[in-house]
C-alpha cells in the first residue's frame, strides 16, 4: 500500500507491505536510524516519535496509521541552526545519556511531557517516563535533565 | 564536564550495528534465527523444505551445512576447577546449531536467511522440527538430584566442585552460629540494544560488525570457531547499546552469523528482537547459597563459610571463573579469622550464564551481607555496629583476606561511618522506632551493606594505547578499551590535555576495530580506566617527552630548561613564555618521525574498591509493596578522573542492584520454559520505582598506578543488591521476620508477613 507521512517537515511517500511498522518506515525507508527498536512489547519506548505532536511508540502502530499525519524524530527536533533543542542541551549537560540506545525515544518523551505540563515535578517527570526504560543511567540524570530543561523555559 | 559523545548521540543517534547504511551491507539479506522452544529433547529431524520455498528466502542453514569448519579443539582436560574463564570442552562442549539434542528454550536449531525482515519470519516459523522430548533438569536442585542428564557421556550434571573442608572446630569456638540458605536469583541482563551483527566476506576477508565490548577478542573468538588467519578477520565494534558483561566477545549466534556470510558468499545482518535476547542472551548470577557465621556476642565475626552451587544453565561458558570469584571475595571487607569456601557448577535446562554486572562479586557481597545482618539479628546488636567491628581497619592494608584476596588500599570505616552520618541513621532509627510503635501500615526499613570488590581481576592481560599528536596540533588516540557507554572517548581526551594541554576537543578517540588496532582486550570488570586509561596517559607521557626532545631543539635550548604551559597546550623555554612553540608546530618538525607512542600496559595486580550502601525502603505491611525512598552510598574506587561520569557509572549500578533487590528475576516453570520471556513479564525497574540518589564523595587512592584509579563500572550492583535486600527485611523485622529471598516482590514479603503473623 502507499503511504505519505511528513516526517520532520518533509514529505515521505513508500509502497509498503500492509504491516509495515512506522519505526520500520522511519528506519529502513525514511533512512533515520536515530529511532531505535528495544523491545517487541510496548515495554521500553526507545521508538518514542511524536505523531502530530504527541508521543507513540512507532514500534506499536503500523506505517499505515501515520498516513498524512505529521510525525517528529529526534532528528527533526533541532531547528538545523547546529544548536540543540533545549531538552537535547539539558541531556548534555545533566549527562542524561550514556549508551544513547534510549536517548532519542527517552527525548521525544520528554518533549512530550513539556508541551503538556511545561513546569512537572520530579514526580511528574518519572511518571511520565515510566514507558521509557533506561539501563545505564538509573534515571537519575535523565530526571534532573528534563526538570532543568522545564526550569530553563520557565524562567522564574 | 559535558561529553565529546552526545552531540551525536542527541541529534542523529548513534550508529548500532543495525544502523550501519556501509556499501559493503547494502545487499545484504537478513538472517532469523529458528530457536528451540523446548528446554531439553532430542533433535530426530529438521525439514526445512518448505522454508526454503517461502517468499524472499536466500538460504535455510542447520548444523548439517557446518561442513566448512575446522575440527573442534581437543578436549583440553580441563574441569574448570582452576577458575579459568573458559568454556568446558569435551563431554561438556557447546556446539554453534544444535545438532542432536536442545538444551534450553532459545537455542539456535536453524538459520533463515531472507532479502527483507518481515519475510524472515515467515519463514522461520516454516521450518519444521521434530522434537522427543526429554525430562528438563530445572534449577540447581534439579541438577544435583541428577535424574536427567543434560550431557550423557558426562556422567553427571556436575562440572566442577572445589572447595576447602569444612572445620567444625572455628565454630564451635563462636558463641553463636547462624545458617541460612540464600538464593541469588537468574536475572537477564536486558541492554537497551539486543545482541547484533552484519558480516561480509569479500577477497578471502570477512568482516563483522558486531555489538560487543570486545572486538579483539571477538576476533580471537572468530579465529578459532571459523579456522581463519587473523589478518583475515576484521571485526568492527561501532556504537554498542550497553552490554553489562553480556557482550563479551562475540557469542555462537554473532559466529553463526559470521560463518553463514561465508559460507553463501553474501553480506548478512542480524539483530534480535527482545524476545530472542531474553532467551539466549546469556544470563547472570543464579546462585543457591549456604552461609553459616559465628562469632561473639558482642559481635566480633569469628568464622564463616560460604557454600554455593552455581547454576550454569545449559553450558558451562565460563567454567569455574564465576563462584571462583565469589569464594575469592567471600569474606567480604571483614576481618575475619576463619574462612571456608567452596562451590560447584552444575548445568541446567536453561539459558547459558555468562559475566552481569559484577560477575561474581554481587554474589558475594550478597551472601555476607545477609550474613551479618542474620547474625547481628542473633545476638540483638545494631547491623551498622557489627560492620564497624568487624571492618578491616585502616591501619591493616595491604590485608590479605580470609578467602585470599589482597586488599590494596582502603577506609572502610571512615565509609560506613561517612554513610551513617549523611543518612542521618541516628534519626532514620527513631523514625523506624516510631512507626512500630504506632503501628504504621508503612513500615521504615534501613538497610546497610558494606563491600570491597576486586577490579581488573585480569590486570596481567593489559591495555593498549596509541597516541599520535599531528601537525595540525590535533592528536588521536587508539585504544583497546571498548566503550558502551562508559564516556571513553571523553575521559581519554581529559586525559591527554591533562598532560599534553591539547585541548580536549581536538582529540579524537577511535576503538573497536581490529584493523586499526590489532591488539586490545576491551572492556569488562571494571578495568577500562586503570588499565586502558593508564595506557592512554603513559603514551601521552611518552609523547611529551618526544615533543621535549624536538621543541629542545627548535627552541636551540636544553630540555631540561623546556617546560609544557599545559593551559596553553605550548613549549616554552622556563620563565620565558615569549619563546614557545606549540604541539602543530612541533609536530610538523618532527617530521616523518612523528609525536607517537605505542603503549601496552599491563598490571600485575587488581585493585580493590570499596564502600558502603544504605537502602531506606517503606513497605506496606498490608500489601508487601517495598518502595526504595532514599539511598546513600560511598564508593571509592581510588581517584576520580571525572566525577561526571563516576558518578553516572555509580546512579546505572545502583539501578540494577535495586532491581535485582525487589524486581528482576528470571522464571522457569517445571519443564523448563521460562515465564518471564519479554519485557511485560520480566520487571525492569523504570524511573517511577526509584528516588534520586545520595552520593557521597572518597577518594582512597590506588598505589599500583599512577592515575590512582580503581574501577567504578560495578559498585552498584555490589552494594546496592544488598543495601535494599537488608532494608526490606529489616522493616519487618519486627514481626520476627529474619529472611526473605529476592526479588522482594510484593507477594513474597506479604507472605513473610502473613506467616510470621500466624505463626504468633
Amino acid at each position: 500500500m502507499k503511504v505519505t507521512v511528513t516526517v520532520n517537515g518533509g514529505e515521505v511517500a513508500a509502497e509498503v507491505a500492509d504491516r509495515t511498522l512506522l519505526v520500520h518506515l522511519l528506519r529502513d525507508v525514511a533512512g533515520l536510524t536515530a529511532t531505535n527498536v528495544g523491545c517487541d512489547t510496548s515495554s521500553c519506548g526507545a521508538c518514542t516519535v511524536l505523531l502530530d505532536g504527541r508521543s507513540v511508540k512507532s514500534c506499536t502502530l503500523l506505517a499505515a496509521q501515520a498516513d498524512g499525519r505529521q510525525v517528529t524524530t529526534v532528528e527533526g527536533l533541532s531547528d538545523g541552526s547546529g544548536d540543540l533543542h533545549p531538552v537535547q542541551q539539558a541531556f548534555r549537560a545533566e549527562h542524561g545519556l550514556q549508551c544513547g540506545f534510549c536517548t532519542p525515544g527517552m527525548v521525544m518523551a520528554s518533549v512530550s511531557l513539556l508541551a503538556e505540563n511545561p513546569s512537572p515535578t520530579e514526580d511528574d517527570v518519572r511518571s511520565a517516563l515510566e514507558g521509557n526504560l533506561c539501563r545505564c543511567t538509573g534515571y537519575h540524570n535523565i530526571v534532573r535533565a528534563v526538570l532543568a530543561a522545564a526550569s530553563e523555559r520557565q524562567p522564574s | 564536564m559535558v561529553r565529546t559523545e552526545d552531540p551525536r548521540l542527541l541529534t542523529v543517534g548513534g550508529t548500532y550495528v543495525d544502523d550501519l547504511r556501509e556499501p559493503a551491507l547494502e545487499q545484504a539479506a537478513r538472517v532469523t534465527f529458528v530457536r528451540s522452544p523446548i528446554a531439553h529433547a532430542l533433535i530426530t529431524g529438521i525439514d526445512v523444505s518448505a522454508a526454503r520455498e517461502a517468499p524472499g528466502v536466500v538460504a535455510v542453514l542447520t548444523a548439517a551445512d557446518l561442513d566448512d569448519l575446522p575440527p573442534p579443539p581437543p578436549d583440553s582436560g580441563l574441569t574448570g576447577t582452576e577458575g579459568l574463564p573458559f568454556p568446558l570442552g569435551g563431554a561438556w562442549s557447546e556446539p554453534l546449531f544444535a545438532v542432536d539434542r536442545v538444551r534450553f528454550v532459545g537455542e539456535p536449531v536453524a538459520m533463515v536467511i531472507t532479502d527483507d525482515r518481515y519475510q524472515g519470519e515467515d519463514a522461520a516459523e516454516l521450518v519444521s522440527v521434530d522434537y522427543e522430548q526429554l525430562p528438563a533438569v530445572v534449577g540447581v536442585a534439579g541438577a544435583l538430584a541428577g535424574e536427567s542428564l543434560l550431557f550423557p557421556s558426562a556422567g553427571s550434571n556436575v562440572a566442577v566442585a572445589t572447595g576447602t573442608p569444612a572445620d567444625s572446630a572455628a565454630f564451635e569456638a563462636c558463641d553463636v552460629v547462624v545458617e541460612h540458605v540464600i538464593t541469588n536469583q537468574r536475572l537477564a541482563p536486558v541492554p537497551l540494544e539486543g545482541r547484533a551483527a552484519a558480516a561480509q566476506w569479500a577477497d578471502g576477508k570477512l568482516t563483522l560488525w558486531v555489538s560487543t565490548q570486545n572486538a579483539q577478542i571477538a576476533r580471537f573468538i572468530l579465529v578459532g570457531a571459523l579456522g581463519l588467519d587473523p589478518a583475515n578477520i576484521r571485526v568492527v565494534a561501532p556504537d554498542v547499546g550497553g552490554g553489562f558483561g553480556a557482550k563479551i566477545g562475540v557469542d555462537r549466534d554473532g559466529l553463526l552469523v559470521a560463518w553463514a556470510a561465508k559460507h553463501i558468499g553474501r553480506a548478512l545482518r542480524w539483530a534480535e528482537t527482545r524476545s530472542e535476547n531474553m532467551l539466549a542472551m546469556t544470563h547472570g548470577r543464579a546462585q543457591r547459597q549456604v552461609v553459616k557465621i559465628g562469632g561473639t556476642r558482642e559481635g566480633r565475626i569469628l568464622a564463616y563459610r560460604l557454600d554455593l552451587v552455581q547454576d550454569t544453565g545449559a553450558y558451562s561458558r565460563m567454567g569455574g571463573f564465576l563462584p571462583f570469584l565469589t569464594c575469592l571475595m567471600a569474606a567480604g571487607p571483614y576481618d575475619i579469622g576463619h574462612v571456608e569456601t567452596a562451590y560447584q557448577v552444575v548445568v541446567t535446562n536453561a539459558t547459558p550464564i555468562s559475566a552481569y554486572r559484577g560477575a561474581g562479586r554481587p554474589e558475594a557481597t550478597a551472601a555476607i551481607e545477609r550474613a551479618v545482618d542474620l547474625f547481628a539479628a542473633e545476638i540483638g546488636v545494631d547491623a551498622a555496629e557489627v560492620r564497624r567491628i568487624n571492618l578491616v581497619p585502616a591501619d591493616k592494608f595491604p590485608y590479605t583476606s580470609g578467602s585470599g584476596a589482597t586488599y590494596d588500599t582502603g577506609e572502610y570505616v571512615a565509609g560506613l561511618d561517612k554513610v551513617l552520618a549523611g543518612a542521618g541513621y541516628p534519626e532514620l532509627r527513631a523514625e523506624q522506632a516510631r512507626r512500630r510503635e504506632r503501628g504504621d501500615v508503612l513500615q521504615l526499613g534501613i538497610g546497610v551493606a558494606s563491600y570491597v570488590e576486586i577490579t581488573a581481576a585480569d590486570a596481567d592481560g593489559g591495555e593498549t594505547a596509541r597516541l599520535i599528536v599531528h601537525d595540525d596540533g590535533t592528536a588521536t588516540v587508539y585504544t583497546g578499551s571498548s566503550a558502551h557507554g562508559q564516556g571513553h572517548h571523553t575521559a581519554w581526551a581529559m586525559l591527554v590535555q591533562a598532560e599534553l594541554g591539547i585541548d580536549m576537543s581536538k582529540v579524537t578517540v577511535i576503538h573497536g576495530d581490529t584493523d586499526l588496532i590489532p591488539m586490545g582486550v576491551g572492556t569488562y570488570a571494571s578495568r577500562s580506566l586503570q588499565l586502558g586509561g593508564v595506557a592512554v596517559h603513559k603514551a601521552a607521557v611518552e609523547v611529551k617527552e618526544q615533543g621535549r626532545k624536538v621543541a629542545a631543539e627548535m627552541l636551540e635550548a636544553s630540555e631540561a630548561d623546556l617546560e609544557l604551559d599545559v593551559d596553553r597546550g605550548v613549549w616554552q623555554v622556563r620563565g620565558d613564555p615569549a619563546t614557545s612553540t606549540s604541539w602543530a608546530q612541533v609536530a610538523a618538525h618532527a617530521g616523518d618521525a612523528g609525536l607517537a607512542a605505542d603503549v601496552n600496559y599491563t598490571e600485575g595486580k587488581p585493585t580493590f574498591p570499596f564502600g558502603t550502601h544504605l537502602a531506606v525502603t517503606e513497605v506496606d505491611t498490608e500489601t508487601g509493596k517495598a518502595r526504595l525512598i532514599r539511598h546513600v552510598t560511598v564508593d571509592d574506587a581510588g581517584t576520580v578522573l571525572s566525577p561526571v561520569l563516576a558518578e553516572g557509572q555509580r546512579h546505572g549500578g545502583i539501578a540494577q542492584g535495586v532491581a535485582q533487590a525487589l524486581l528482576e528475576e528470571m522464571v522457569y516453570d517445571a519443564e523448563g520454559n521460562p515465564v518471564t520471556g519479554t519485557l511485560v513479564d520480566y520487571a525492569i525497574i523504570t524511573a517511577t520505582e526509584l528516588p534520586s540518589f545520595e552520593l557521597l564523595a572518597s577518594e582512597t587512592p590506588a598505589t599500583i598506578n599512577p592515575l590512582g584509579a580503581k574501577g567504578i563500572g560495578e559498585a552498584g550492583t555490589i552494594g546496592a543488591t544488598p543495601a535494599t535486600q537488608n532494608s526490606v527485611i529489616d522493616a519487618v523485622s519486627h514481626l520476627g521476620i529474619r529472611h526473605i529471598d529476592m526479588p522482594l516482590t510484593p507477594a513474597r514479603v506479604w507472605a513473610a508477613i502473613s506467616e510470621a503473623r500466624e505463626s504468633r
